[in-house]
């Protein structure tokens, strides 16, 4: 443990501590450009200069190890000249454009030029200019600006495995360049976030905002089941960009493009009032109106012939109280899984990432089965790839074949090479077997449908086979049983027992109930992803935000919010329950959903026992304890579950078919919708290859 | 003392001294103007309706920088800005509540291109509150009525600066 004394404080830093990383922990601020928490180190801005005793000249802090007994000081005339120095180089060839740079008010250089820059400029000659190079419609360019960090160029090849940008030509003529298309990584908006300057900028909100004229409020994204942790920047009513907050558990500080680019979807396709089917056309209607329609047709059926199908997007709040609503009313015909998986959830493990988000960095062999984590769940296909990067860990992948941005042992396209691998017959089980913290992780696509409850069954069986699951008593309780769930109301749903009750219908069974004409209403809460068509002639109330799928079938529309609209819980795919806050409020009559609810079990005169939200909570976190523990995961009891049977030998095929359209903001989202134009034939034009 | 101001007081003294002076006015310059057909002098730095100018050969000065909304105090401008066809950065909505603008003249310090400038004009006085609230396009009218007089006046000013 190095003792070194900075300013004067003496302290004690972990062997490796770099100096500028010293400093930090003591609340010393060091400028810098080049350096990032998360990215390596290229020590090329010079900016973090400080002066350490004995040493002739000023040293790059960011990239000098801590040693003993060193003393440096970060404010002494030394170091303010040296900066001065450092600053008027990187100035001499940025343009002075600040008032028509996007980056102006976020910009570091702008910030670091108030304490270190000179109010003139001594350089006569001409400045450089660089040609602006097209990243795509996500990531806009001024290359002029450019100061050379290579911060991008260590993030796309670091962090997000498609190494596409890179330095040309040298010195004076250097240029950040990709090669010839767009980027294709999920995560090139980060690039945003990092570069120091406003040199990449957010293309579709270009021009549009200045920061500080936009109120901020901290978030839970619902793009993916991750849950990444956001900041939701609001101008008026508006939703203007979205940006990641830092949670080393979840999502360290990038979030996938879909989360930060999909928010003008928000603006477009809204349900701003409720409708009704009139003669096969919907009309505009009141609530008063909309609710006595759906009441009229409830008084004409029995309970039975009542159903409730949850999408990807519902809060639990909206759930729990559709849920007491139907088994107030008699019925247990409803499900949270539109994707038709009736897969065993008799206990929490059953279902959720056991090893949580951050775990994945301890594991040493992962195996994925049917899953395409790039696209499923991007931040933690990041996740892995940290991992595979650290070195010692090895990856194999039971599914199709798709480019993760690392390298892996592909196993199989069936499921059933499970089987090979439980009975030693395949290569990677000895992998599994060597290792000390292994980990399966299950793609909630491959588990749906019929064939889930033997996949769920035959990867229990190999995860206790290459002791994944080590008891508590064994200081790790190391679980490397997962699933990676798609959508971010599924665990929270399956968490609230927003499934069939009893003999009650499960979504397959509702939707051939509906054909064979034994459904007389469906509540699709947000439910777009069913086949709308095999509702037949039943009565569909849609209650949803967008107008998609779901909302083309409904015979009663419920305008609710989105999910910057409400304050509202969603639990993510290992099991965390978090706290979104409103940022925004609904547009038009549109309200927040757990209240359409209350309101229209006030009309059939089966009042739900809650009045405000905070009530509705209590009731909840009653209900369902682990719901109350907001921002943590606890381990899940390990216990029997699933059926073991026969695995089908049949192919797993990827469940996303377009990233940037999976849900019915997306589908609204003018950026989505370019992405998905220009971005995504190239990822397809690669796998091919 | 009091012999005297009783003699003062018997002749009418503050009568005729007022009378008088009155009187010796007559003779002096006349200070009035016939407003509206004459004016006063306006200083160059007189904060008056605001104009929002052009380059010579047409363009709009302004680049959608938002810094004159940012400092207004009575927050009197709003703006909305996105790339214009040809990519270059202009607003879409450039309006200033006329009401609410208490003249102190900062947007024009804040304006790093010249664009939003108090003109010398101050009769643009409404008979209703709507017409106070100024677009874009009534802006950019004023600069080009004003161009020549706001030019001088800042050229005058401009070595103080």
């Amino acid at each position: 443990m190095p003792k070194l004394t900075i300013d004067n404080i003496e302290l004690e830093v972990a062997p490796g501590t770099s100096v500028l990383q010293a400093c930090e922990q003591l609340g010393i601020e060091v400028p810098r450009f080049c350096y990032h928490d998360k990215l390596s180190v290229p020590a090329n801005c010079r900016m973090c200069l400080v002066e350490i005793e004995k040493t002739p000249k000023p040293v790059a802090s960011c990239a000098m190890p801590c040693n003993d007994g060193m003393i440096v000081h970060t404010d002494s005339p030394m170091v303010t000249k040296a900066r001065k120095g450092v600053m008027e180089m990187l100035l001499i060839n940025h343009p002075l454009d600040c008032p028509i740079c996007d980056q102006g008010g976020e910009c570091d250089l702008q910030d670091q030029a108030m304490g270190y820059g000179f109010d003139r400029s001594r350089y006569d000659e001409n400045k450089r200019a660089v040609k602006d190079k097209d990243l795509g419609p996500l990531v806009k360019t001024v290359m002029t600006r450019c100061i050379h960090c290579t911060r991008c160029v260590r993030f796309v090849d670091e962090i997000g495995g498609t190494p596409e940008l890179g330095g040309l030509f040298r010195g004076e003529k250097m240029e950040i360049s990709n090669v010839s298309h767009a980027l294709t990584s999920e995560l090139s908006g980060n690039l945003i976030d990092i570069c120091p300057v406003g040199a990449l900028t957010n293309k579709p909100l270009a021009f549009e905002v200045r920061p500080w004229e936009l109120q901020k409020t901290e978030s839970i994204d619902v793009m993916d089941a991750v849950g990444s942790n956001i900041r939701i920047d609001v101008r008026g009513n508006e939703v203007m960009r979205i940006l990641p907050r830092l949670n080393e558990d979840v999502n360290e500080e990038w979030i996938s493009d879909k989360t930060r680019f999909a928010c003008d979807g928000l603006l477009r396709q809204r349900l701003d009032q409720p409708y009704v089917r009139v003669n096969g056309k919907l009309k505009p209607a009141s609530w008063p109106e909309a609710f006595t329609a759906i009441a009229n047709r409830l008084r004409e059926t029995s309970p039975g012939r009542v159903a409730a199908i949850a999408g990807d997007m519902a809060d639990c709040e909206s759930m729990f109280a559709l849920k007491t609503l139907l088994q107030s009313m008699g019925s247990s015909n409803m499900d949270c899984r539109q994707d038709g998986a009736e897969y065993d959830i008799s206990t929490r493990a059953a279902y959720i990432m056991n090893s949580g988000i951050a775990g994945i960095e301890q594991a040493d062999a992962i195996l994925l089965i049917g899953t395409n984590p790039r696209h499923e769940a991007t931040i933690i296909n990041a996740r892995i790839r940290k991992r595979w990067l650290r070195g010692g860990c090895r990856v194999g992948m039971i599914g199709a074949q798709v480019d993760l941005g690392f390298p892996y042992r592909h196993i199989g396209n069936s499921a059933n090479v499970i089987a090979d691998l439980i009975s030693g017959k395949n290569e990677f089980a000895k992998i599994l077997q060597g290792a000390k913290k292994p980990m399966v992780i299950v793609g909630a696509g491959a588990l749906a449908g019929q064939g889930g409850n033997a996949l769920q069954a035959a990867a229990r069986e190999l995860a206790e086979k290459f002791n994944m699951i080590q008891p508590a008593s064994d200081q790790t309780g190391w679980n490397g049983f997962n699933v990676m769930q798609l959508a971010a109301s599924r665990v929270g749903g399956l968490d609230l027992g927003f499934v069939p009750q009893g003999s009650g219908l499960g979504t397959n069974g509702i939707l051939q109930a509906a054909q064979a004409d034994k459904m007389d209403i469906v509540w699709l809460l947000g439910a777009d992803e069913i086949d709308t068509t095999k509702l037949g002639k039943t009565f569909v109330v849609y209650q949803g935000h967008h107008g998609d799928k779901g909302a083309h079938r409904a015979d009663v529309i419920l305008p609710g919010a989105a999910y910057t609209e409400k304050s509202s819980i969603y639990v993510n795919t290992e099991g965390r329950p978090q706290m979104a806050l409103q940022a925004v409020f609904p547009p038009g009559q549109a309200r927040e959903d757990w209240a359409i609810v209350r309101a229209f079990s006030e009309v059939i005169g089966k009042s739900l026992p809650f009045d405000s939200l905070t009530q509705l909570r209590a009731k909840m976190v009653e209900a369902v304890p682990v719901l109350g523990t907001i921002g943590r995961t606890a381990a899940a009891e390990w216990k029997n579950f699933g059926k073991a049977s026969a695995v089908k030998a049949q192919a797993l095929v990827p469940v996303i078919d377009n990233y940037y359209m999976t849900n019915s903001i997306c589908r609204a989202s003018v950026t989505m919708a370019k992405c998905t134009e220009e971005i995504r034939p190239l990822g397809f034009a690669e796998a091919a290859e | 003392m009091l012999i005297a101001h009783r003699i003062k007081n018997f002749f009418l003294y503050e009568i005729v001294s007022g009378f008088a002076l009155t009187f010796f006015y007559m003779f002096k310059r006349k200070v009035t103007l016939n407003y509206p057909y004459e004016k006063g002098p306006l200083s160059p730095r007189f904060r008056g309706e605001h104009a929002l100018r052009r380059y010579p050969n047409g363009e709009e000065r302004c680049i959608a920088c938002k810094l004159c909304e940012a400092i207004c105090p009575a927050q009197a401008i709003t703006i909305e800005a996105e790339p214009r066809e040809d990519g270059s950065r202009r607003t879409t909505r450039y309006d200033i509540d006329m009401t609410k603008c208490i003249y102190c003249g900062l947007c024009q310090e804040a304006c790093p291109v010249d664009a939003i400038v108090e003109g010398p004009n101050f009769e643009y006085a409404t008979e209703t509150h709507e017409e106070l609230l100024y677009n874009k396009e009534r802006l950019l009218a004023n600069g080009d009525r004003w161009e020549a007089e706001i030019a001088a006046n800042l050229a005058a000013d401009a070595r103080y600066r």
